[in-house]
C-alpha cells in the first residue's frame, strides 16, 4: 500500500510562505474551480487556503527562538474527518492514501471540519463546499509534466528544500529514511489519527568539549609544570616525556 | 465552537416535537390500560399535527446549515459510519410514522378510542410503537453527532445524548401541557406534573455535565500541536492577517462575561422558572401560565444549545490563539 505524504523540516523552514502562494496559485487555477478570496484589498481580507505558515516564539527573550510552522492537511492514515461525512464526499483514496473531498458531492455541512483536530479544512464561501489540500493530486500523476516536476506545488516552490514528498509506507523511500534518521514526528499523537505527514524537529549541532580536552596533559602549548617521572619509575605513556 | 443558529433551532425544535409525540403516545398507552381517561382520536391527531409542525420547522432550519441544500439527499448514504447520516434517515422516518399516527387518529375521529372495538386504534398503537422507537433513535443520533467527536472533549461524554433526550422530552411535555390545557384540561395536570419531574431530572444531568466539563483536562496542548517541548510558546502569526475559516468556525466570538451570563441565563430560563411556574399553576391549569412556562423554557433551551456549542473547545484553536 502506498501512503503519499509531506515531510516538513522545521529546522530548515524560514517562513517565507512561498509554499502558501504556490499552493494557492496552483489550486486556484485548476479544474476544481477557484479558491475564493473575499475582500482581498480591504481591511479584513479573507480567503480559502490549503496551506498556511504560522509563526511561534519558543521560549522567552533572550533564550528564544522563532519557529515557522507550515500547516496543511496531514492525510491521516486513520482520518477522523472521513467516517463522519454523511455523503461520502470526504474520502481516503485506497491507491495512494490521499484524503480528498469530492466537491460535487459535498453538501457543505462543515461536520468534517469539526471532526478534524488540526483545523486544516477550509470552507469555500462561494462554492459552498469544504476544501482541503489534495497533495496536488492533479500534478503528481500528470504525465505531461517532466518527472522531476510531478510533486506538489508547495514542494516545488520551497526555496530551502524544507519540504519532502514521497511514500511513507515504502521503508526505503527518501521520506521514510528521513523520518527514521532525523527524528520525524506526528502532530497531536494523542488522538490516534496517525498523520501521514511528518515534521522534523529543530536540531542543533552541539560540540561537547570535555575539560580534559582543554587541559591536555601533553599539550605542548601549555606551560604548566607537569611532573615527569624518572626513567626507572612507572609511568603513564601520556605523561612521560620520552 | 461557533454556535450556528440553524443547528440551535433544528435541535431544540425537533427535540420538543419528539417530546410532544412521546407524551401523547404515553398517554394513549396508559389510557389503553385504563390508568388515564380515554381521549378522542382528534385529540391525538391535533397533537400529532402540532408535533409534526415542530419537526417540519426544525427540518426547515437545518437546511440553512447546508452550503448546498440541493444535494441534501446525498447525506443519507453514509449511515454505516456517520451519525449525521443516521440522523438524516431517522428524522424523515420518524416524521413519516408520526404522520401515519396522526392520520390513523384522524380516522378514529371524535369517538373515544377503544382498543378492541376499533381497527383504527390498533393501527395507531402500531404506528405509535414504531414511531416511539424511531423517536428515541433520533434523539440518540442527534446526541451522538456531537458525542462521537472524541477530541471535542466537552461533547465526548454519555451526558450529551442523555441531555438531548431529557431536554427534548422536558420541552415536549411542557408543550403537551399547553396543548392539553386547551383541548383536554384533565390531562394538562398529568403533563405538567411529568414536565416538572423531567425538568428536575434534566437539571441534575445538565448540572452534572457542567461539573464534568469544569474539571475537564484537555489532552491536546500547544506542545503536542507543534511537537515542541517548551513551557513558553507564544504565537506571533496565524498565517492570515484577516480572519479565516479557522478563526470564524471554531470560536463563539463573545467575551467571557457573556459566556458565563448565558450559563446562568439558561439554568434559570430552561429549568428554574418553568419548574416554578408549572408547580404553581398545577392546580389552576391555566393555559396562559403554561404558555409562559413553555416560552421561557424554549428561550432557555436556545441559550442552553448556544452554550453547548460555545463551550466546546476545539483543539484546532491551539493553532489560533491570538483570537479567543
Amino acid at each position: 500500500m502506498t501512503q503519499l505524504a509531506l515531510i516538513i523540516d522545521l529546522n530548515i523552514c524560514v517562513g517565507c510562505s512561498a509554499c502558501v502562494t504556490s499552493c494557492k496559485q496552483w489550486n486556484t487555477s485548476g479544474t476544481a474551480g477557484p479558491m475564493v478570496d473575499e475582500n482581498p484589498y480591504g481591511a479584513e481580507p479573507t480567503g480559502t487556503f490549503f496551506n498556511r505558515v504560522q509563526t511561534y516564539e519558543v521560549g522567552e527573550y533572550p533564550k528564544m527562538e522563532t519557529l515557522h510552522f507550515p500547516k496543511s492537511c496531514l492525510h491521516c492514515e486513520d482520518p477522523p474527518c472521513v467516517p463522519v461525512c454523511p455523503t461520502g464526499a470526504s474520502h481516503k483514496r485506497e491507491s495512494d492514501g490521499i484524503v480528498l473531498v469530492d466537491y460535487d458531492k459535498c453538501i457543505g455541512c462543515k461536520y468534517c471540519s469539526w471532526a478534524c483536530p488540526y483545523g486544516v479544512r477550509e470552507f469555500d464561501e462561494h462554492q459552498k463546499v469544504m476544501k482541503k489540500c489534495t497533495l496536488c493530486v492533479d500534478r503528481i500523476y500528470d504525465e505531461k509534466l517532466p518527472e522531476a516536476e510531478r510533486k506538489p506545488a508547495c514542494v516545488m516552490a520551497c526555496p530551502t528544500n524544507a519540504r519532502l514528498f514521497g511514500d511513507v509506507h515504502d521503508p526505503e523511500s527518501e521520506v521514510s529514511v528521513t523520518i527514521r534518521e532525523s527524528g520525524g514526528y506526528q502532530l497531536m499523537p494523542e488522538w490516534g489519527t496517525q498523520p501521514a505527514n511528518h515534521y522534523l524537529p529543530r536540531r542543533k549541532t552541539h560540540t561537547h568539549i570535555h575539560e580534559d580536552e582543554l587541559i591536555r596533559v601533553d599539550n605542548p602549548l601549555k606551560k604548566e609544570d607537569i611532573p615527569k617521572p624518572n626513567r626507572d619509575e612507572p609511568s603513564l605513556e601520556d605523561a612521560s616525556s620520552w | 465552537m461557533h454556535p450556528a443558529f440553524s443547528v440551535i433551532f433544528l435541535t431544540t425544535l425537533i427535540g420538543a416535537g419528539q417530546g410532544l409525540f412521546l407524551a401523547l403516545f404515553i398517554v394513549e398507552s396508559l389510557s389503553i390500560v385504563d390508568i388515564l381517561p380515554k381521549q378522542t382520536g382528534s385529540f391525538y391527531a391535533t397533537g400529532s399535527l402540532l408535533a409534526l409542525v415542530f419537526l417540519v420547522l426544525g427540518l426547515f432550519a437545518s437546511f440553512f446549515h447546508l452550503g448546498r441544500p440541493e444535494r441534501a439527499w446525498r447525506s443519507a448514504t453514509m449511515w454505516r459510519t456517520s451519525w449525521l447520516s443516521r440522523e438524516v434517515i431517522m428524522l424523515p422516518a420518524f416524521m413519516f410514522f408520526l404522520f401515519l399516527y396522526m392520520v390513523y387518529h384522524y380516522s378514529v375521529g371524535d369517538t373515544v378510542a377503544v382498543v378492541a372495538e376499533h381497527d383504527g386504534v390498533r393501527a395507531t398503537v402500531l404506528a405509535g410503537i414504531v414511531g416511539s422507537i424511531l423517536c428515541v433513535a433520533l434523539y440518540i443520533c442527534t446526541g451522538m453527532i456531537y458525542a462521537c467527536l472524541k477530541f471535542l472533549q466537552e461533547w465526548h461524554t454519555p451526558y450529551t445524548p442523555i441531555n438531548y433526550i431529557l431536554l427534548g422530552m422536558m420541552s415536549g411535555f411542557t408543550l403537551a401541557a399547553v396543548y392539553a390545557s386547551l383541548s383536554s384540561p384533565q390531562l394538562s395536570k398529568f403533563f405538567a406534573g411529568w414536565a416538572a419531574i423531567l425538568i428536575v431530572t434534566a437539571t441534575i444531568f445538565r448540572l452534572a455535565s457542567l461539573a464534568r466539563n469544569k474539571r475537564l483536562k484537555h489532552k491536546s496542548t500547544i506542545k503536542t500541536a507543534l511537537g515542541v517541548r517548551h513551557t513558553k510558546i507564544r504565537q506571533t502569526a496565524r498565517g492570515a492577517m484577516g480572519g479565516s475559516f479557522n478563526t470564524r468556525e471554531f470560536f463563539h466570538g463573545k467575551p467571557p462575561e457573556f459566556f458565563n451570563a448565558v450559563r446562568w441565563f439558561f439554568i434559570m430560563c430552561a429549568f428554574v422558572v418553568p419548574f416554578l411556574i408549572l408547580l404553581l399553576s398545577s392546580s389552576s391549569e391555566s393555559f396562559i401560565l403554561f404558555s409562559i412556562a413553555l416560552l421561557v423554557q424554549y428561550v432557555g433551551l436556545l441559550a442552553e444549545r448556544w452554550f453547548f456549542f460555545a463551550q466546546a473547545n476545539h483543539p484546532q484553536n491551539l493553532y489560533y490563539q491570538s483570537i479567543s
